[in-house]
């Protein structure tokens, strides 16, 4: 978001009278916020309504009163909300670390080292982008259950990185490649080894591209889907979107609305604050991941 | 060659060799293996033998199959004009950097970051006809007289997944294309506005000729993601009525571990990569045209 904005239609005229199109276009922003946000709010709003207000037939925009029924409820399902979210954060921890310790090396040797082979080697780190994850599952499926990972954390982490692994590598690679010669070059006069450069010199310098990595491993991990599905097939070893689709499922049938809010809500807020926390990070992370 | 080149060769592999070694192990290998188990017939319950060809053969009389190609193809076609068509008006209205344009585009943005799981349970029960609040706003603002089970037919349904699942995406498009419009040297636009160019000439002569290739990368990445859906379908219509929401990754996912029929799902698997791979391939060789350029 660096580059100057493009004159907008009133741009032409005085810049403190704001014509009537500057006020639809204002009006038209509102609207459109109000529109994205609505399906959020509305969930947030049935979280922390009471079981029968949340299931009430029809239903109302607002709580009656405000209960954390819902919210107490997912907290004791099934082995406990603090089991699932803990489940999700190691599977997002570890799929943070091994893209890591994999990408940032890796960007480091593609960026600066000539070497043959160079341009296979890359086209290859860049093959899971050619073959969707999905189709992988059911090797992985297989191979993990030889290895003793099937319904392990760790299995599905790796599954994760898979995921990640190519934008990671093509990022780091950007971002090693910024770093100017001189800088490396003094490293190198001062006597530092080439890993001594990447520890001191380098990662300092990309760290911003060291915190795109995490943030997007972070966010596609914790939401991804399908892998989970497959993989964890014991109910204490689920995650949080498996946990989610599970409460839905529920006791006897009945959905309990409100608890399904509520699961929602719990499962969308470490994204959201993460998001806005590191919004810049993740904007650029986009960019370069999509166009570039 | 001197020694100090020579090492320096052997780090740069050394550096990327334990991101080789991984893509190797958990994507290469496993992706031969997968080719491997579609010539057999192993079920998830082990067994299975080299069958040759019959799954292949099998998939090209498997009507099942054709037609959730056919349901994923349409999904696919009728979404992307939708997610790209508001996702670039969206970008027109919120460009500039003022306040108000970057907060919308921020909100805009926010249901990009979570997951798909989550959003498609949030809309299951905002299309719900007995608690959900989208048919009650709808009958409140009298656009519709009663409320609408959306799920009772594929063709409701599938508008009622296409709604959340624009609701979820549109802003990534919007963001990308924001970059795109924004990057366009703003004295071109200043020139057209000299000579008179009113806004909708300067959007179609100047904005979108110079947007083109953010739009062409945007629509494949789109486009590879609409036919790899599953999420939403598996959520919100659970592949019905009567079989006719399933999804081409969702009706491998139900051979695979529902019907436990690895070997017929792994044929699947190969027919589904070699559509992607062709998109993908037009992607890069796009992505690689732009840096060129």
């Amino acid at each position: 978001m660096s580059a100057a904005a493009i004159p907008a239609p009133a741009a032409a005229r005085p810049a403190r009278a704001l014509s009537p199109t500057a006020y639809l276009v204002g009006a038209i922003c509102v609207a459109v916020s109000a529109l994205m946000a609505a399906p959020l709010v509305l969930s947030f709003l049935a979280s922390i309504k009471t079981t029968a207000d949340a299931s009430a037939v029809p239903p109302s925009y607002l709580p009656q009163a405000l209960s954390g029924e819902s919210y107490m409820k997912v907290v004791n399902f099934q082995a406990g909300l603090a089991t699932y979210v803990g489940n999700s954060a190691l599977v997002a921890g570890i799929t943070i670390v091994a893209c890591l310790l994999l990408a940032a090396p890796a960007g480091y040797g593609l960026a600066r080292f000539q070497f043959r082979g160079k341009e296979i080697a890359f086209l290859l780190l860049l093959a899971p982008i050619m073959i969707p994850y999905q189709a992988l599952l059911t090797p992985l499926y297989l191979d993990f259950a030889k290895l003793g990972l099937a319904n392990s954390h760790f299995g599905l982490a790796l599954v994760h990185t898979v995921l990640q692994l190519p934008f990671s590598i093509y990022l780091m690679r950007s971002a090693f490649e910024a770093v100017p010669k001189e800088i490396e070059e003094a490293a190198s006069m001062d006597g530092c080894s080439s890993w001594q450069s990447l520890l001191r010199v380098f990662l300092p310098l990309t760290f911003p591209g060291l915190v795109t990595v995490g943030l997007f491993a972070f966010i596609n991990s914790w939401n991804e889907f399908l892998g989970a599905l497959i993989f964890m097939n014991h109910e204490t070893d689920f995650t949080v979107p498996i946990m989610i689709v599970s409460v839905r499922t529920g006791h006897l049938g009945a959905v309990d609305w409100g608890a399904l809010q509520a699961s929602v809500v719990i499962s969308i807020v470490p994204c959201l604050a993460v998001y806005l926390l590191l919004q810049r990070y993740y904007i650029s992370g986009l960019l370069a991941g999509a166009v570039k | 060659m001197n020694g100090v080149q020579a090492r320096r060769r052997r780090r740069g592999w050394l550096y990327i060799a334990p991101a080789l070694l991984f893509v190797l192990l958990v994507v290469i290998v496993p992706f031969g293996q997968l080719i491997a188990l579609s010539f057999s017939n192993q079920s998830l319950l082990g067994g299975g033998h080299f069958v040759g060809f019959d799954n292949y053969v099998k998939i090209w009389n498997d009507s099942a199959f054709w037609r959730a190609l056919g349901f994923t193809l349409k999904y696919t076609l009728l979404l992307t004009p939708i997610l790209m068509g508001l996702g670039y008006a969206l970008a027109l209205l919120t460009v500039d950097n003022t306040p108000l344009k970057k907060a919308t585009r921020t909100i805009v943005f926010l249901p990009v970051v979570i997951g798909l799981g989550s959003s498609s349970l949030l809309w299951i029960w905002l299309f719900n006809e007995q608690v959900g609040l989208l048919n009650k706003a709808l009958v409140d603002l009298h656009i519709i007289d009663a409320p609408i089970v959306w799920f009772i037919s594929a063709d409701v349904a599938f508008w009622a997944v296409a709604i959340s699942v624009t609701w979820k995406v549109v802003g990534f498009g919007t963001v990308l294309f924001v970059a795109g419009i924004q990057s366009i040297n703003s004295e071109i636009l200043e020139a057209a506005v000299i000579d008179g160019a009113g806004y909708w000439a300067r959007v179609w002569r100047i904005i979108l000729p110079l947007t083109r290739r953010v739009l062409l990368l945007t629509t494949l990445i789109s486009v590879i993601g609409s036919l790899l859906a599953l999420d939403q379908f598996y959520i919100m219509t659970a592949g019905g009525p009567r079989g006719q929401t399933f999804t081409a990754v969702y009706w491998i996912y139900q051979n695979s571990f529902v019907a436990f029929k690895l070997g017929y799902g792994a044929a699947l698997s190969v027919v589904l990569t070699a559509i992607i791979m062709a998109l993908s391939a037009l992607q890069i060789a796009l992505s690689n045209r732009g840096k060129a350029e």
